[in-house]
């Protein structure tokens, strides 16, 4: 199986308060050195044949992210047993 | 002749009625469309109503942009078709590339339901011909993911072309960068507002009458429209 990842992340100058949220709750477990949190998205695209990079790029600007909020990365991952490794 | 304006429903769709109904009451007939029909019917204006199309997964608006009916309004659009996206609707549009930005998730997290006051800006549009410039109006706010955002330059182009149509006043809802609450494109064809004028039509329901004007503005611009011998974008097909 051909799988591709794609991490999308809003981009840094865009406001993330899931991550805020998430950064304010952290002093309740007791980190305090943490200075800052982003939450992102990751999508596994398996491909049935062939890991196409081209094609998963055009899958990630038109649909995945919003490119004008989102950066995203593509790689390609060897199989699904490989990433669990 | 009666004009016709369609409203769509996606999966998920919740204010299809009510837009379908705000159409009817403002003279207009409403000619229901379906996600997965391309054909328009023959309408003369179109309004993506609010919602969660297609469960909001992925992104607001993101995969409803991709629906069949979309691809007939995207083109239609572009020629002049007069469109109105509320909430969801206006997700859809940027979504869409028919309106710059993006709408992200409320600052403050809590989804916020309650009645807006606006000031209406630009009166040039095909859906805000009926106000008059900083008139301020009352309409329900309803969203989790409303927050408007676009780059320094986008915003500024925005606001000296005076595609600002409405802004909020007496508090922001949902942290929208520089209170906007809706925006047109450069032909001042297609509108997307966030907070739901379609709940703003009858006393009995709606904390004013407000939305109303939305509505028969677009009426108005189609009978200047064909006053002037022009077609209507709908009629083009």
């Amino acid at each position: 199986m051909a799988r591709v990842v794609v991490d999308v992340m809003l981009k840094p100058e865009i406001l993330d308060p899931q991550g805020q949220a998430v950064a304010n709750a952290l002093p309740r477990l007791g980190v305090t050195d943490v200075s800052s949190v982003r939450i992102g998205r990751r999508i596994e695209i398996d491909f049935a044949g062939e890991p196409d990079l081209d094609r998963a790029r055009e899958i990630a600007d038109k649909l995945l992210a919003n490119p004008v909020i989102e950066d995203f990365e593509i790689r390609v991952v060897e199989s699904a047993a490989a990433e669990v490794a | 002749m009666t004009m016709r304006i369609g409203v769509v429903t996606f999966p998920g769709s919740l204010d299809d009625g009510d837009a379908a109904r705000a159409a009817r009451i403002a003279g207009a007939e409403a000619v229901r469309l379906w996600h997965g029909d391309p054909d328009l019917h023959g309408v003369d204006a179109v309004v993506l109503p609010g919602g969660f199309s297609y469960g909001d997964y992925l992104r607001c608006g993101a995969i409803a942009r991709f629906a069949p009916v979309m691809e007939s309004i995207i083109d239609a659009a572009r020629g002049g078709l007069p469109v109105l996206g509320i909430c969801n609707g206006f997700q859809v549009l940027c979504e869409a590339h028919l309106l710059p930005g993006a709408l992200t998730r409320n600052q403050h997290l809590h989804f916020r339901n309650r009645d807006q006051w606006l000031k209406v800006e630009a009166t040039n549009t095909a859906w805000t011909n009926r106000f008059t410039p900083g008139q301020e109006i009352l309409i329900p706010v309803k969203n989790g993911e409303g927050c408007f955002v676009a780059d320094q330059h986008t915003l500024d182009s925005l606001e000296a072309e005076g595609r600002v149509i409405a802004r909020y006043v007496r508090g922001n809802p949902n942290g929208s960068q520089r209170d906007i609450a809706g925006i047109t494109n450069e032909a001042g064809n297609v509108v997307g507002i966030m907070p739901h004028p379609e709940h703003a039509v009858e006393a009995l329901t709606g904390p004013s009458l407000d939305g109303l004007g939305f509505f028969t503005s677009v009426l108005q611009a189609l009978a200047g429209a064909s006053a002037d011998g022009q077609l209507a974008g709908g009629q083009q097909r």
